[in-house]
């Protein structure tokens, strides 16, 4: 057997996804196309309040006069807004009492996942709230959290129940305005996640959600809105994997994040959408819409992993309102065969003395088409604000691009801001290097990209680390290590 | 050990070895000198199995096994050792844990199990006091700002866990002071043994002074075309390679 790049870039690219199958359950889903009726049905279909279905509504007034964005680094086809149905929930309704109830196929594709919910239950401190398509149908932990105070369910439920909260806080740091995606999500989400920490309170469990898109042709739609009152922290955990599909599937969710008076949040992400075969067809379109707000003295870390999608337009941020407020972003991005991925962070310093750090990894291979863009923004009366970026690209190959689009917007003189970057290669020499001290070329590559990224991984929970690691195994090799 | 025959090797079409044939049995130290570009490096990784290199004519065998068709790492696990000339940088994957990855591997190729923690320390603070190295250095990345003469520090540690049949030293002394020179030396003595062999590539007899070689061979244009014991190192030293030059030509 031969080490040459060419025949590590050829077995690369036979990499099948891991995760490509399809569970055949039956669904509910609204026909295809998008009006005010649709919306009005999907409100009803979730049995919203009145204020509710109005908010979507004027969310989907506004979309249907925007245009999508086309300025990031990435070519795709458009998708056709009124070809996917914007509502489908698996049939089985209504909601499970236990898990014996829960349609055995669907535990089949848990269990596949490798994060079957019996499992999970035994894993201490590891609260999960499972999205499946639309309709949250598992969730554990919650009595322990009741106890605390601290709310987690789905987010239609949180509607129902903390009309108050949601009321609060939904849509007050990604408007249903803000941008294309932001607005559809707001008029059509369908689910997602709701989370309350009470004053002072240290949230005892990472709170995990697992995504899953499910149903041909249905876009998925999630909201997440996690709220952390003032002194409390938490720690939030959301991972994704996606069944193959030859066509192609929109993805479009909304997370918010607010962190109030001396709150902290972390939020961390796995994602492993399907990113489409070897010739570059299929796959899912990632659109995200990531945002925190931080009160004074505030803190919010974002840390993702990026694996999945064929396209990926993600840009997690922190408005630094609050005075010392810190906002920190770290990222791994991997992109392979014809994957694009644009990716990166806004740090918008308002507040004095607020700081941020940015530490972005992107590792490109095969084809594909790998961008950090981020802006670090200091608003004139943000005084001693200070930035540190550091981007670092690792290519694997010949035929794939890594760029880098830093934005620094500063109006305040007393502002110290920091950008470092570099690009490096996969060498020959390093990986025959690995050989001769009894390596072989699959294990070196995972050394070395698990070296590259071993900042931001460092910056995961320890269980999640494991997985990701791994994650980034089966991304970029033939087999999982 | 290790028996070569009328080895040949290309890059792009240009041969670099034009005919080698060597034997080092085990004990034993070989010596290989050589003026610039005349085919010691490429030796030493065409041993190693670098596939950068075409072999035409010829075998290597390490005891009595024909090495042509296995892959570096094949070759690493039944006890081919290279220290680099130029170690390279790798960033964020500590000494420790590359040396983990390494002895782990060859021991699976083995069919054995990982090694149990405290063994793998007991041995890395063993190994690390006999070549005088602080721990601390253990857990830096790879390489990665190390100043020459820990890099080939760090390479002979590497022999010294891995504990090779076979190691080649591709001018472990370039780049050394002459304490640096002389731990890293003792430590190769410390590591010779009755069941081992060594092959030293390097320009200087300096370094022969520290590590003393049983044969020393001359390598010209590709070929061996003297050999003897250590007083040809010294003979070199005194008369530089040109009348071997001659010699050869003729």
């Amino acid at each position: 057997m031969a080490y040459t790049e060419e025949e590590l870039k050829k077995e690369l690219e036979t990499k099948e996804y891991e995760y490509g199958f399809y569970t055949d359950i039956e669904s509910d889903t609204l026909p295809k196309g998008l009006n005010e009726d649709i919306v009005i049905a999907i409100s009803k279909k979730k049995e919203e309040p009145d204020w509710m279905t109005e908010w979507r509504l004027e969310a989907f007034r506004a979309w249907k006069e925007m245009e999508e964005p086309e300025w990031a680094n990435v070519t795709y086809n458009k998708p056709d807004f009124q070809d996917i149905s914007y509502y489908s929930a698996p049939n089985k309704k209504p909601k499970y009492n236990s898990l014996d109830e829960v349609d055995p196929e669907l535990l089949e594709t848990f269990k596949k996942l490798g994060i079957s919910v019996d499992e999970q239950k035994k894993l201490a401190g590891v609260a999960v709230d499972i999205v499946m398509d639309s309709v949250s149908v598992a969730t554990t932990f919650k009595k322990t959290l009741a106890e605390k105070g601290i709310i987690f369910c789905s987010i239609s439920e949180a509607i129902q129940e903390h009309p108050e909260l949601v009321k609060k806080y939904l849509g007050t740091v990604v408007p249903q305005k803000d941008n294309f995606y932001a607005a559809l999500n707001s008029a059509v989400f369908s689910d997602g996640s709701f989370c309350y920490i009470p004053k002072g309170v240290r949230c005892p469990m990472e709170l995990s959600t697992y995504f899953r898109i499910n149903q041909a042709g249905t876009g998925q739609f999630e909201r997440t809105l996690v709220v952390a009152d003032e002194g409390s922290y938490v720690s939030y955990l959301e991972g994704c994997t996606a069944p193959s599909r030859d066509e192609n599937q929109l993805h479009a969710a909304v997370v918010e994040l607010i962190a109030l008076d001396d709150a902290e949040i972390k939020y961390s992400t796995v994602q492993n959408w399907y990113p489409g075969n070897d010739e570059g067809k299929g796959g899912v379109f990632n659109f995200v819409t990531k945002r925190g707000l931080c009160e004074k003295n505030a803190k919010i870390s974002w840390t993702q992993v990026e694996t999945g999608s064929a396209v990926t337009w993600k840009y997690p941020s922190c408005i630094l309102k609050g005075d010392h407020s810190i906002g920190e972003f770290y990222s791994i991005a991997v992109t392979n065969n014809f994957q694009q991925a644009d990716t990166g962070t806004k740090m918008i310093h308002l507040g004095k003395n607020t700081k941020s750090t940015i530490i972005s990894k992107g590792i490109s291979a095969g084809q594909s088409q790998n961008s950090y863009r981020g802006l670090v923004q200091v608003n004139s009366r943000a005084e001693n604000a200070r930035n540190f970026s550091q981007c670092d690209s690792l290519l694997m190959g010949n035929r794939c691009g890594a760029h880098t689009f830093p934005y620094i917007e500063v109006k305040n003189k007393t502002a110290q801001i920091e950008h470092e970057a570099t690009t490096s290669k996969i060498g020959e020499d390093q990986i025959f290097y690995c050989n001769q001290r009894g390596i072989d070329t699959e294990k070196a590559i995972a050394l070395i990209v698990n070296g590259f990224s071993k900042e931001v991984l460092n910056k995961l929970p320890m269980e999640f680390a494991v997985e990701a690691q791994k994650l980034l195994e089966i991304s970029l090799e033939g087999s999982v290590g | 050990m290790l028996e070569i025959k009328n080895l040949h090797a290309s890059v792009e079409d240009k041969e670099i070895l034009k005919g080698i044939d060597l034997k080092v049995n085990a004990g034993e130290v070989h010596a290989i000198m050589g003026p610039n570009g005349s085919g010691k490096s490429t030796l030493a990784e065409v041993i190693a199995g670098q596939e950068e290199f075409e072999v035409g004519e010829g075998n290597i065998l390490l005891e009595g096994e024909d090495l042509e068709d296995l892959s570096p790492e094949e070759r690493a696990h039944k006890g081919v050792f290279l220290s680099f000339q130029y170690p390279v940088e790798i960033p964020g994957v500590s000494v420790t844990n590359f040396m983990k990855t390494a002895i782990n591997e060859s021991r699976k190729a083995q069919g054995l199990e990982d090694m149990p923690a405290n063994e793998m320390l007991k041995k890395i603070r063993e190994k690390s006091e006999m070549l005088e190295i602080d721990r601390k250095f253990l857990s830096r990345s790879l390489n990665e700002g190390f100043s020459g003469g820990e890099k080939k520090r760090n390479e002979i540690f590497q022999m010294a866990m891995l504990e090779p049949k076979l190691a080649i030293l591709d001018e472990t002394d370039s780049g050394l002071d002459i304490d640096a020179l002389r731990i890293v030396a003792n430590g190769v003595n410390k590591l010779r043994s009755k069941d081992n062999a060594i092959i030293v590539i390097t320009h200087y007899q300096r370094l022969l002074e520290y590590i003393v070689p049983d044969f020393v061979h001359v390598l010209y244009n590709g070929k061996i075309v003297k050999s003897g014991t250590k007083e040809l190192a010294l003979e070199l030293e005194e008369k530089g390679y040109d009348w071997l030059k001659e010699e050869a030509a003729v």
